[in-house]
């Protein structure tokens, strides 16, 4: 097997606030693939943004890691200053659209920026931007403005990003993720914002242009039946924990954890809100002992309630944390 | 008890808090504070003029009186005057803003075109020409600055009953029936108290500031009314020689001023959360 | 195209709004107990005499219609007779009018120019031993009257240290005028010896105007920098590895500087209601001054006179914030 793209291990992450210490990420630990698209999926206030946050090296100044490591390729995240790392060998789809560009610049400004600085044709440390590669630049925004089925690119980047649409918008941000290349794009509830019509055409545009450049992508969304569209493997977190990792087939069809089953069983046929599961997330400041989900988890016995649960491997590339997982026979 | 902490643990909010809490002491035991309590509008020809030392602390003025004992009673006088203009300033701008926030019809828009009228022109200046015709006396300095600062308040309140008018809470009181006076009075007023709070701790300062300028130009209470602009005035043909006779009522004024203001900032930072960053 | 729309509603609301000024003043200037004739004519006139000017000036006229006459005088450009310097009102605005806006705008580019950076470098260094200082001098500078700063000032710059003229705009005769502004008139002519003379007049009147407007100016450019370092945009850049400078300097700095903008519209009218005091503690020969010893004297045009175009400057100013924000920010086009 290929080695992994990025691992998070054992990642404990607390923002400190008014009433104390918040643990938001508690030991999470999961692992990406070249190339393949991971969906980290979870109710809000699970930790997934701050997951995704916490990879790109972007945490805001309330937040500390306290344990853990995160390494991509060979390199600690953790470590040093990603700033170089950022926006050229991950880069970042934001779930505002609308606020993620600045009001006071064109597009193609704004777009020629990112370029200047992480275009792929640039040398480490190169000073100062040379015409020939501007140029080399310009034509492959054009490039990446028509691969996400932006026509008309050159009367496109003229504009301030207030005339262009949600779905505009949220195009040009794809086209900016991959423009630099990279072999990990962050993408957070990248259409939480837009239109139902148009969420399924801009998550399938993400994915097609993905695997053709043969970038991971890491999706967080709190809709299972997006992940589902589009993703390769999905990771479920539950109040700071990952609870289960699987192949989109297995996961959805074999889940072992008691909450990935009372997720799947609460989604509606149609469309798929996450709703009706009993009792409420627990709050980071007094996290339950034991087992995080065993106030709501019908299997609980005396063991959750006591002891931590470490993530078992029980079939090969499915993680669960739990003490009494569904089994189910081998495929 | 966990607001209250949280309000305490805010320096800014607290020194506003102390400092106007020892203006309002300072004002009521004027009296006892002082050094010399019956000599403070007296004249003393042989202690004109006279540097800080162990019997007049801050010094004495033209008239041979104690500063620090006339800077007490000039506190009660700032205090007198502030609230009062910033009290009949609420009492005509709260009700104004409030009836044209919540009715719709044409005399809205004309109240608040009369507030812009009162807008168009910076406050002090109006302020001025109000006290000079009415002549020097407190309760025309606290007229003057009453008919210039209402539109504030009229401003603000309008612009929150106006958002809050299609709130959920005040259609459904209306829908049980309930008169627009009671309504406005009931539901609209107790929601945008604490920005009419806000407005009204910054407008104290602001009125202080204006009544200290109205007293230096001569157009406040008459001398020798302890009044911190006119001492500040009076000291000018002493310069430089009584350096002390300008400093203690400037610092005093400026004290008092910035103790509102932080005050107001506190407030308004505990309130709105989402102002707390920005500030 | 919708701030544009609100500036040309803007402008045909002057004309009403001034109305309303003029009215007010007017009713406020008329229920002074001074006879204005008498004033005129002066203590020991005879009273034929006083009754002829009443009938001249139209004193004798009920309110309502001196109004609806001084009203038409003005929009004809007619301010009235001022009953102190028995001249036009308006000859005397506009002779007094260049050492204010002298005044003002050596104030305002001093505020912009010191004001400007300390907000942001208070907003990039927030909470340190820096930023705490910076808004102590601002907190102060907001609280301070400016009629005291102006005593401070002249006690330690003038008498203790002589290093600046206690008042007062120039020694003797100011150069012979071409725009007014002496200083810049002085430099037309080559003549740097009275330069700078009459920047060591300006010295004094300029820093206790500029304190409280620089005030006003950090606190507004530290907000606006604050504001805009939390929205998305610049948690993408940063999250993209934009180097911080560029988000910094080319991107939270446009963002915040219009806001900013707008407050020194509002600053620069504030600077003139200042005016009156400080130009009145420095002798300053302006509309401060002329506003000061006309209300002294209760002459009543000229007041009106002066608020009418404080009025009119005002509300000039918000306009040409109005025009200014339009063509810096594109979604207001």
């Amino acid at each position: 097997m290929a080695p992994d793209l990025l691992s998070v291990r054992d990642l404990t992450v607390g923002f400190a606030t008014e009433n104390g210490i918040a643990r938001v990420l508690d030991h999470v630990s999961f692992a990406m693939r070249p190339g393949e698209i991971m969906g980290l999926v979870g109710e809000s206030g699970c930790g997934k943004t701050t997951l995704a946050r916490a990879i790109l090296g972007v945490l805001p100044e309330s937040a500390g890691i306290d344990s853990g490591a995160i390494t991509f390729g060979t390199t600690n995240l953790l470590g040093a200053d990603t700033q170089a790392i950022r926006g050229r060998d991950i880069t970042f789809i934001p779930q505002d659209p609308f606020g993620s560009f600045s009001p006071l610049f064109t597009v193609g400004d704004q777009m020629a920026e990112l370029m200047r600085w992480k275009s792929p044709e640039r040398a480490a440390g190169e000073r100062g931007y040379k015409r020939e590669r501007r140029r080399n630049d310009a034509a492959r925004i054009i490039a990446a403005l028509k691969a996400v089925q932006l026509p008309d690119a050159e009367r496109l980047l003229r504009k301030y990003p207030h005339e262009l649409s949600g779905g505009q918008r949220q195009r040009v941000m794809i086209a900016m993720a991959l423009l630099p290349e990279p072999r990990l794009v962050i993408a957070d509830e990248p259409t939480t914002a837009l239109d139902v019509t148009i969420q399924a055409q801009i998550l399938k545009l993400l994915r097609e242009l993905a695997t053709e450049r043969g970038a991971s992508v890491l999706f967080t969304t709190h809709d299972l039946g997006t992940a589902w569209e589009i993703c390769d493997r999905i990771t479920v977190m539950y109040a700071g924990q990952e609870a289960e990792t699987a192949e989109v087939a297995d996961f959805f069809s074999r889940p072992r954890h008691p909450y990935t089953a009372m997720l799947l069983a609460s989604l509606p046929t149609q469309g798929s809100a996450l709703k009706g599961i009993p009792g409420d997330v627990p709050s980071p400041f007094t996290p339950p002992p034991g087992c995080r989900f065993h106030p709501r988890c019908p299997r609980a016995s005396e063991i959750c309630r006591a002891s931590h649960n470490e993530t078992a491997e029980p079939a090969p590339g499915h993680h669960v944390r739990c003490h009494h997982p569904h089994l189910w026979p081998a495929a | 008890m966990k607001t209250l902490r949280r309000l305490a643990r805010d320096r800014a909010l607290v020194t506003g808090m102390v400092i106007v809490s020892l203006l309002v002491l300072a004002a009521i035991f004027a009296t006892p504070l002082s050094n010399f309590p019956g000599h403070v509008t007296g004249f003393d020809p042989a202690f004109r003029l006279k540097p800080p030392g162990e019997v007049f602390w801050l010094g004495t003025d033209r008239m041979g009186a104690d500063l620090y004992s006339r800077l007490l009673f000039g506190a009660r006088l700032t205090i007198l005057i502030s609230i009062s203009a910033t009290a009949v300033a609420v009492l005509i701008g709260v009700p104004m803003g409030l009836v044209a926030g919540y009715f719709d019809r044409w005399y809205s828009d004309l109240l608040m075109r009369v507030s812009d009228v009162f807008l168009a022109v910076p406050q002090i200046v109006l302020a001025i020409a109000i006290a000079q015709t009415l002549g020097p006396a407190i309760q025309n300095v606290i007229l003057a600055l009453s008919a210039t600062y209402w539109p504030f308040w009229a401003r603000i309140v309008y612009a929150e009953t106006r958002s809050l008018r299609n709130e959920v809470f005040i259609e459904a009181a209306i829908a049980m029936g309930a008169s627009p006076l009671r309504v406005m009075v009931l539901h609209v007023l107790p929601s945008i108290a604490s920005s009419i709070i806000v407005r009204t701790t910054i407008g104290m300062g602001a009125t202080i500031l204006a009544a200290a300028s109205l007293g230096f130009l001569g157009l406040g209470a008459p001398p020798p009314t302890p009044e911190w602009g006119r001492m500040i005035a009076e000291s000018r043909e002493f310069l430089p020689q009584a350096w002390w006779y300008a400093t203690a009522p400037g610092i005093a004024i400026l004290l008092v001023v910035m103790g509102f203001n932080l005050l107001g900032d506190g407030l308004r930072d505990a309130i709105d959360p989402r102002i707390r960053r920005g500030s | 195209m919708r701030l544009l729309a609100l500036a040309l509603r803007r402008f045909l609301w002057m004309p009403p709004t001034l109305l309303g000024l003029t009215l007010i003043v007017f009713s406020v200037s008329h229920i002074i107990p001074a006879d204005p004739a008498r004033v005129l004519a002066g203590e020991n006139a005879p009273v034929e005499q006083v009754e002829a000017l009443r009938r001249k000036y139209g004193l004798d006229k009920p309110l309502p219609e001196q109004f609806v006459r001084y009203v038409t005088d003005v929009v004809g450009g007619n301010m009235g007779q001022s009953l102190y310097t028995q001249r036009q009102v308006a000859s005397d605005l506009v002779e007094r009018l260049p050492a204010t806006f002298e005044l003002a705008l050596f104030a305002i580019t001093l505020a912009v120019l010191v004001g400007l950076p300390l907000g942001v470098v208070s907003a990039l260094y927030r909470n340190t031993w820096l930023d705490h200082a910076v808004r102590l001098v601002t907190i102060a500078g907001l609280a301070m009257a400016a009629f005291w700063l102006a005593i401070l000032l002249q006690l330690l710059f003038s008498m203790q240290w002589n290093l600046t003229p206690v008042q007062g705009r120039i020694d003797g005769w100011g150069p012979d005028p071409i725009t007014g502004f002496y200083t810049v008139d002085a430099l037309i002519r080559g003549d740097f010896a009275t330069l700078a003379t009459s920047l060591r007049y300006l010295f004094l009147p300029m820093i206790t105007l500029a304190i409280p407007a620089m005030a006003t100016i950090v606190r507004f450019t530290r907000a606006g920098v604050l504001n805009v370092m939390n929205s998305n945009f610049v948690f993408y850049q940063a999250a993209m590895g934009l180097p911080r400078r560029v988000v910094i300097w080319k991107y939270i700095l446009r963002a915040a500087l219009i806001g900013t903008l707008t407050q020194i519209g509002l600053v620069f009218g504030n600077l003139l209601a200042g005016a009156v005091v400080v130009e009145t503690v420095f002798s300053w020969p302006g509309l401060g001054t002329y506003a000061y010893n006309s209300i002294l004297q209760s002459d009543y045009n000229a007041i009106m006179g002066f608020t009418l175009f404080t009025g009119a400057v005002f509300i000039g100013m918000n306009l040409l914030v109005d025009i200014a924000q339009a063509v810096l920010d594109p979604r207001s086009r």
